[in-house]
């Protein structure tokens, strides 16, 4: 018999790596559909963590992706070492954006991502130094 | 004179059937590429016989296109005992059309299955039109979550019921131009006839064993309008043989068509009526996965309607033809240019049509997950790690000799108990190399079993 406790795995997310963009939330999405978590959660997780995903991408150098999974909630850790965000309020604002045209160009960059996070997540803290890197908590409870 | 199969009855009646696929064990030799191949991971070979995991299957037919033996064919729900309708109407997918020679217009093959035992062939293409138009007014007053996804692949429906429930409700809620033309013909010919509706047999042709899946396990509805399936490929020979050389024998009438509707044969056909800026036309099915990914995080919302084909270029290349798919194309091509592409209603009749028939059905399209690793999420969770834990311990290079089609499918099922440990050959061969199983241990072999350290559960 398995003890019990939480799942625990860690992502690796590269900056700029546009190409892979979106496996991590995918990958997440399926462990939730395989230990049967309904189907409006995976959904809310499977936005949050793209768009957590995606500003790894785009404004950071690398980070990682820490999920962990217990019969309650999800929890998700997105650490990068990039910029970090000097206004985590104005961020935070519908529209807000500092991507690049280049970036808009792929069609990123709406400034609506931490707000979906906001919207599809029960807690979201985010930690940031300018220079060195942010920190996104995300939960999202069963 | 040759008659078309719908002479042989089969004694198969239209039982509801979950999928269309079948593996005749006795012809299987083995051959893993139908494992391969498969984009669900659904197909595992185990004691040298493919199995197919039912919750897995999306009846997108590439197994049925790759196995040598022809061990995996459509179930061919075959119009079962056809002398109980009086009367028996093909109904062809406008694909056929582009399946023969160059001269070979639509009018020959319809009177050819005419010649082959059908009492009437039926043109769709105007079927299709009209679900054109139907497209286009339904997705003008829809307000709901954006964008809506075609409904008319079933394949790529039952891809959502099975990794995308959460998109089932933007499925497009019209019915398919075969039904919408069974259920007007049955009337018609009844009338015409003066038969009983039950008395009229429909029979469609189809390019796939997934719409022979959406009439026998209709998703939509209790029942389908169809009676019967043919799959192309099973009548393609006798029509061959039966083409006359000119139109419909003595009455030489041309069929109405709709070039419109024509166009549903290739990809694209579905959004004729729709602003083309506000729409998608996806085909082949990595390509509709990567769509329903983007669908599913929120990313496509403003885009109208997302027409999903999982065959290359749409049902011409469907696993059930016969012709070369851009061959056929190019057939379908020559069939439109002569058809012109002008619209038989204006965009007010169009909205006329909509608002005087049922085009709306009410499905009833359920989420086909296969089921979590446990129903108690903390053993679930348990069995996560272990599965985690297992994918961690494997090779990792996918080759296939434990009969999965690969380490993380493989890992899964041992988690799920449907295969064991053992039965990856390398981590054997590794722990007999390392002395952990001494050779003398192995026993003796016995069907597919590999070494196992005991222990049976
Ligand atoms: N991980 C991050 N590192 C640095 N800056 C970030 C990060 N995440 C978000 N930001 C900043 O916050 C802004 C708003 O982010 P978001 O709401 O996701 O919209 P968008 O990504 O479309 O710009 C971004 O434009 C960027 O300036
Ligand atoms: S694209 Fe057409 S032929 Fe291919 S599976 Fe879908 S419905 Fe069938
Ligand atoms: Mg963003």
């Amino acid at each position: 018999m398995t003890e019990e406790g939480a799942f625990r795995r860690n992502f690796e997310v590269l900056g700029e790596d546009f190409y892979n963009a979106g496996r991590v939330s995918t990958e997440i999405k399926e462990i939730l559909q395989q230990v049967g978590v309904a189907a409006t959660t995976v959904r809310r997780v499977a936005i949050a963590a793209y768009e957590a995903e995606m500003n790894v991408v785009m404004y950071a150098r690398r980070g990682t992706v820490c999920l962990e999974l217990t019969p309650e909630l999800v929890h998700l850790l997105v650490r990068d070492e990039g910029p970090g965000i000097e206004d985590i309020e104005l961020a935070m604002q519908e529209g807000y954006s500092t991507a690049t045209e280049r970036m808009r160009e792929m069609g990123f960059g709406a400034g609506m991502g931490l707000p979906n996070i906001q919207k599809n997540s029960d807690r979201l803290v985010i930690h940031s130094t300018a220079g060195v890197g942010t920190e996104v908590e995300i939960e999202v409870r069963f | 004179m040759d008659q078309l199969p719908c002479g042989s009855a089969k004694k198969t009646m239209m039982k509801r059937e979950s999928i269309s696929i079948r593996i005749d064990t006795a012809r299987c030799d083995g051959d893993m590429a139908c494992m391969r191949v498969c984009p669900t991971e659904a197909i595992r070979v185990r004691g040298s016989k493919a199995r197919i995991i039912e919750s897995r299957c999306i009846t997108c037919g590439e197994c049925i296109r790759v196995c040598q033996t022809r061990a995996i064919s459509a179930v061919t729900a075959s119009f079962a005992d056809v002398s109980r309708f009086d009367y028996v109407v093909a109904l062809p997918s406008p694909v056929l059309y582009g399946q023969f020679g160059r001269g070979v217009t639509p009018d020959r093959i319809l009177a050819a299955l005419e010649k082959g035992g059908f009492d009437c062939a039926c043109d769709l293409t105007l079927a299709c039109e009209a679900v054109n138009a139907a497209i286009e007014q339904y997705v003008r007053r829809y307000r709901g979550p954006r964008p809506l996804i075609s409904c008319f692949c079933p394949t790529a429906i039952r891809l959502i019921q099975v990794r995308y429930p959460e998109l089932l409700e933007q499925v497009l809620p019209i019915e398919s131009p075969k039904e919408f033309m069974a259920r007007e013909i049955r009337k018609t010919k009844a009338r015409e006839l003066r038969l009983r509706e039950d008395r009229i047999g429909i029979v469609y042709l189809t390019p796939c064993p997934a719409k022979m899946l959406d009439i026998v396990g209709h998703p939509s509805k209790e029942k389908s309008d169809i009676d019967g399936v043919i799959a192309i490929s099973d009548i393609y020979r006798t029509v061959l043989s039966l083409l006359p050389i000119s139109g419909r024998g003595e009455h030489g009438e041309r069929t109405r068509m709709s070039g419109v509707g024509m166009s549903w044969a290739i990809l694209g056909g579905q959004t004729t009526f729709l602003k083309p800026e506000n729409c998608l036309a996806v085909d082949g099915l990595r390509n509709v996965v990567r769509i329903l990914n983007d669908i599913e995080i929120g990313k496509l919302r403003d885009v109208d309607y997302v027409e999903c084909h999982t065959c290359p270029d749409g049902c011409v290349s469907g696993s059930l033809l016969v012709e070369n798919p851009y061959v056929a194309r190019a057939r379908i091509l020559g069939i439109l240019g002569q058809l012109g592409t002008k619209p038989c209603r204006s965009e007010r009749e169009r909205a006329e049509l909509y608002e005087s028939e049922d085009f709306v059905v009410e499905r009833r399209l359920t989420a086909q997950l296969q089921g979590p690793l446990d129903l108690d999420v903390s053993r679930a969770i348990g069995k996560i790690r272990r599965l985690e834990e297992i994918r961690q311990s494997l090779p990792n290079i996918n080759c296939g000799a434990c009969g999965a089609p690969s380490c993380a499918a493989f890992a899964e099922d041992v988690v799920r108990e449907e295969a064991q440990l053992s039965d990856c050959v390398l981590l054997a061969l590794e722990q007999l190399r390392s002395g952990q199983t001494k050779v003398w241990d192995v026993p003796p072999a016995e069907g597919h079993s590999t070494p196992d350290e005991g222990k049976e559960p």
